[in-house]
């Protein structure tokens, strides 16, 4: 379980551009919650994964995950328990590496680094059933380099290579908006299939608000630092793209405003 | 250019490999552009040429000159990570500090002499001179320096090689080549950062110290200087003649090896031409470096002339 606490974070704090971009914001995420985020440009979302992987230092409130108090721990050791797949495709991997060697560094993720070897022979059996799970044809290019993989098959391995060791929490922040549309929803329906077929807990930050109603099982829509609309189970599969909009008028008092969305 | 000038060009490769694996390290496996190199060139030469003469046996004294290099590597990969200053600042930084520690370690001297029993010693007394006879003895000198440079090129490539597929070499190479991805991995990059820098500065301080004992037959306060272009001179001649993106770590370490023993060989023919001092060797150097670097723009340069004349050339046929 995943609880947040009276979040906050200002950015350029006592300069003229200063921005309190997470304002007092509360979660709890309960083990097997699929959650889609979605809000409009500059709502904090990015923010607010950022803060709970430790990339972002938080001014004050609490983050908990699974019992233990995560607020200060560094990024390092939190990703030893979360896994992330950034927005740019790039991010992810090792490009100079064997596709088997980023994952065996995955495999690795969660122990320390020792001079045993980088990989066991028989690991390549694990990586070659998991990469076949892809569709992608990648099980029988273990030792192409990531660097020559369209951005789609990059991100479907970097996905394999944040659950390929089960973490406790899963942050995907605009993972496929990157990618073209029909890639986009290869991957997506990949990332469906891997949090249900390991029971994974996580959070997805989209922009397509069709995304964020068919999948998952609840969502949360964000504005000016705030979880403004956090709606779950039956109640959000009957949602549609109107109401979701309407709702985000009604309650924020103004317009849906994500350059992104109006694009799909 | 004569049989002798090659091989003596081969002579000194092969000891300069060394600091070439070590620049191939800093600036490719890692991604950092690390400026020590200058100064841990002659440190290594200066803690072991110092401790030669006082009577230290010489593999220890050199053992010693490569944990002061590694601890080199270390104060820079300190500045980098931890105080977060720009690593080419860094490097220089560290730099600027050995020359100092260096003038100390050489007692105020500019130059200190091998005066006691060294490597070259050690493997003369192994490779006796009485083997070679009549024109064959002016080679003798070079068959130390190759026999040794070579016995190290190939440890140091096969322990490289070992280490860096490891799950803490993987480490290393995966915060070189993506930091971020790293850290999303669970790995320390700053820990594998300054580990991978003092491997590299141990590397450079070894070339140091067996380039004074068996090249210089002495250590020099100033003989850092240029070094930083010497190795990634050999290191962009290795990559160009040898190195396509697929090849493995073993064959690229190799290649960059290769690649010095090219360099110092063109350099020892070069300087045979008549009018070109040793002291051109420097602006020789650059602008080997300048032309290697600059061959990509050639490269796409000359495929966009072919490809517009082609193209020039079909609108005339129609
Ligand atoms: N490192 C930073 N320094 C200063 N300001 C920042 C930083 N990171 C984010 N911000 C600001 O914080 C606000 C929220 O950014 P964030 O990236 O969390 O938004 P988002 O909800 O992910 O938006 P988008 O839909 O555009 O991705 C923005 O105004 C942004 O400019
Ligand atoms: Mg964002």
């Amino acid at each position: 379980m995943l609880t947040v606490t009276n979040l906050n974070k200002t950015f350029n704090a006592g300069t003229v551009n200063e921005k309190h971009v997470i304002k007092d914001l509360s979660l709890t995420v309960n083990d097997g919650d699929f959650i889609t985020i979605i809000g409009s440009n500059g709502a904090g979302k990015s923010t607010l994964l950022n803060l709970i992987s430790g990339n972002v230092p938080v001014d004050s409130g609490r983050i908990n995950l699974g019992g233990t108090d995560i607020t200060y721990q560094s990024d390092v050791k939190r990703a030893k328990r979360i896994g992330r797949v950034f927005q740019d495709p790039m991010m992810g991997t090792s490009p100079d590496m064997w596709i088997e060697e980023n994952l065996a560094l995955a495999y690795r993720r969660t122990g320390r680094h020792t001079l045993r070897w980088g990989i066991k022979p028989q690991e390549r059996e694990t990586y070659r059933a998991a990469l076949a799970q892809l569709n992608l044809g990648l099980e029988d290019r273990l030792q192409s380099k990531v660097g020559l993989l369209s951005g789609g098959q990059r991100q479907a391995v970097t996905l394999l290579m944040a659950t390929l060791q089960k973490p406790e929490l899963l942050l995907l922040d605009e993972h496929t908006a990157a990618l073209d549309p029909k890639t986009a929803a290869t991957v997506l329906t990949l990332s469906d299939q891997i949090i249900k077929e390991h029971n994974l807990t996580a959070l997805m930050v989209t922009h397509n608000m069709q995304n964020a109603i068919d999948y998952g099982n609840r969502l949360i829509m964000m504005h000016d630092g705030r979880i403004i609309f956090d709606i779950a189970g039956e109640e959000k599969k009957k949602l549609t793209v109107e109401a979701l909009l309407q709702k985000f008028e009604e309650i924020s008092g103004s317009e849906f405003a994500n350059d992104r969305a109006l694009l799909s | 250019m004569s049989i002798a000038t090659i091989v003596s060009g081969v002579a000194q490769g092969v000891l300069w490999a060394i600091l070439t694996v070590g620049v191939y390290l800093s600036f490719r496996v890692l991604d950092v552009a690390d400026l020590t190199v200058e100064g841990t060139f002659p440190l290594g030469a200066a803690v072991s040429v110092v401790l030669i003469n006082k009577g230290m046996n010489p593999l220890l004294a050199v053992l010693i000159a490569v944990l002061v290099g590694m601890l080199a590597g270390v104060v820079t990969g300190t500045l980098i990570t931890v105080f977060k200053i720009p690593p080419i600042l860094s490097g220089i930084l560290t730099m600027i500090a050995l020359y100092s520690v260096n003038i100390r370690i050489m007692s105020d001297k500019a130059t200190v002499s091998v005066a006691g029993s060294s490597i070259k010693d050690l493997i003369a007394s192994l490779i006796k001179k009485d083997l070679f006879s009549g024109d064959l003895t002016k080679y003798y000198p070079y068959v130390l320096s190759i026999t040794t440079g070579f016995i190290c090129c190939a440890l140091i490539v096969a322990v490289l090689y070992l280490f860096f597929g490891t799950e803490l070499g993987s480490a290393v190479r995966a915060t070189g080549s993506n930091p971020v991805m790293a850290r999303a991995m669970g790995i320390q990059t700053n820990l594998m950062i300054i580990l991978g820098l003092a491997i590299s500065n141990g590397l450079i301080a070894l070339s140091g110290s067996l380039i004074a004992q068996f090249d210089y037959g002495s250590a020099l306060v100033n003989m850092g200087q240029g070094t930083i272009v010497i190795g990634l001179a050999s290191v962009i001649i290795g990559e160009v003649l040898f190195i396509h993106k697929e090849h493995s770590f073993a064959y690229k370490c190799g290649a960059v090896v290769a690649g010095a023993v090219i360099y110092r060989t063109i350099i020892a023919c070069a300087l045979t031409i008549p009018g070109l001092k040793a002291t051109d060797l420097k602006l020789i150097t650059a602008i080997i470096v300048a032309v290697a670097l600059a061959l990509p723009v050639f490269k796409t340069r000359a495929a966009d002339v072919k490809k517009r004349r082609t193209n020039l050339g079909e609108a005339q046929g129609c």
